[in-house]
């Protein structure tokens, strides 16, 4: 059975919580309602073999309501096969952890909680990962300057906001000599 | 280049036992210039660097700098290569601290002296915003002869301090 069959007896399986199941240059893509996905992931392991978690992301999509989406990433190391899970997540909204179904979600999850700030139900240790704990901004999110904000907790971390020159740093891809690709700060177009 | 250092010994042959002549600061100076003590504080590429210079190809043990520490309490200046974010910065200042006096810092490299390119909510911008620097290198990262030049010209800056008015204030103060 190959990632497509499997995306299709998704939606057999799960019926209507299964909103779209697409296809992009070879690789499936499976969106789900969130109260389903644990459900979903759990049968993507035990039934259709997918044993690695390669990875968890999120994205924010800012003005839209939910506004946050999870995207899992699954291969089976049986078959060779890769599947995308999606599932929007509301602000207020928790997405459950899959930290006990793959040990390696675990810190996954706990980036995805430090940078944009998505909380998860059932996480063993949903601590912050990269920034310090009592940090009190999600820098991934679209709202957070480049820049950064200045922060300030005495005796464990600040951070103040960095000069951006004439605007962020810029690669030039494909300009015709290194000194045009090379990052410099060009203003926000 | 640096220009050659200013003599500051006398030496007499006609004097049996060779005595020399000298100030205390100049002696002392001369004693610490020559067995720089780097902390390796390597965070980035730029240690890759550090590293190629402490090799037989650049050698820095031709100026008495090769004796890395990688216990704070035992060096005499901090080589701090490399991006320096603000998780880590805090660990920077404590090792900072646990260093002895006289104790000197080089920024080396773009990300050390400034945030190089990293304009960006997790990175340092600059590590004198935490602990003062003596010596700035430029490069990203600075090439082994960089690095060399910027310790060189860390001796001489040492060579010019008044180690004994500037640092025993307190000794100075006993005797007096």
């Amino acid at each position: 059975m190959n990632a497509a069959q499997m995306a299709a007896a998704l939606k057999d399986k799960f019926g209507d919580v299964v909103s779209a199941a697409s296809e992009f240059r070879g690789e499936q893509t499976v969106q789900v309602r969130l109260d389903a996905l644990k459900a979903l992931l759990g049968y993507c392991r035990d039934e259709l073999n997918f044993d690695c978690l390669l990875d968890v992301s999120s994205v924010d999509h800012q003005g839209e309501t939910p506004r946050f989406e999870m995207v899992y990433e699954l291969y089976g190391y049986g078959h060779h096969q890769h599947l995308r899970i999606k599932a929007r997540v509301g602000e207020d909204a928790a997405a459950p952890s899959v930290a006990d179904l793959w040990a390696t979600a675990d810190w996954h999850e706990r980036e995805v909680w430090d940078m944009m700030g998505i909380r998860f139900d059932g996480h063993p240790d949903l601590r912050r990962i990269l920034m310090w704990e009592g940090y009190p901004f999600f820098p991934l999110r679209k709202e957070f300057p480049l820049a950064g904000k200045p922060s300030d907790l005495p005796e464990v971390g600040f951070s103040r906001p960095a000069p951006m020159a004439d605007g962020p740093f810029v690669t030039s891809a494909g300009a015709t000599d290194t000194v045009d690709r090379e990052p410099r700060a060009k203003p926000a177009r | 280049m640096v220009a050659p250092a200013e003599t500051h010994a006398a030496y007499d042959s006609k004097i049996e036992g060779n005595v020399v002549f000298t100030k205390l600061d100049a002696a002392i100076n001369w004693m610490r210039k020559n067995s720089l003590w780097p902390m390796p504080m390597g965070l980035a590429c730029c240690a890759i660097e550090m590293m190629a210079a402490a090799c037989s190809r650049y050698d820095l043990s031709r100026f008495g700098m090769e004796v890395m520490r990688f216990s704070p309490r035992q060096a005499d200046v901090m080589i701090v290569a490399g991006t320096v974010t603000y998780k880590m910065a805090l660990a920077v200042r404590r090792i900072w601290d646990q260093m002895p006096e006289p104790k000197w810092c080089i920024a080396m490299g773009a990300c050390a002296s400034s945030g190089g390119m990293y304009r960006s909510y997790a990175v340092l911008q600059g590590i004198d915003q935490l602990i003062p620097v003596d010596v700035y290198i430029s490069g990203c990262p600075p090439r082994p002869e960089a690095l060399l030049e910027g310790l060189m010209r860390l001796q001489n800056k040492i060579e010019r301090e008044h180690s004994l008015v500037d640092q025993k204030k307190e000794l100075l103060a006993e005797l007096a």
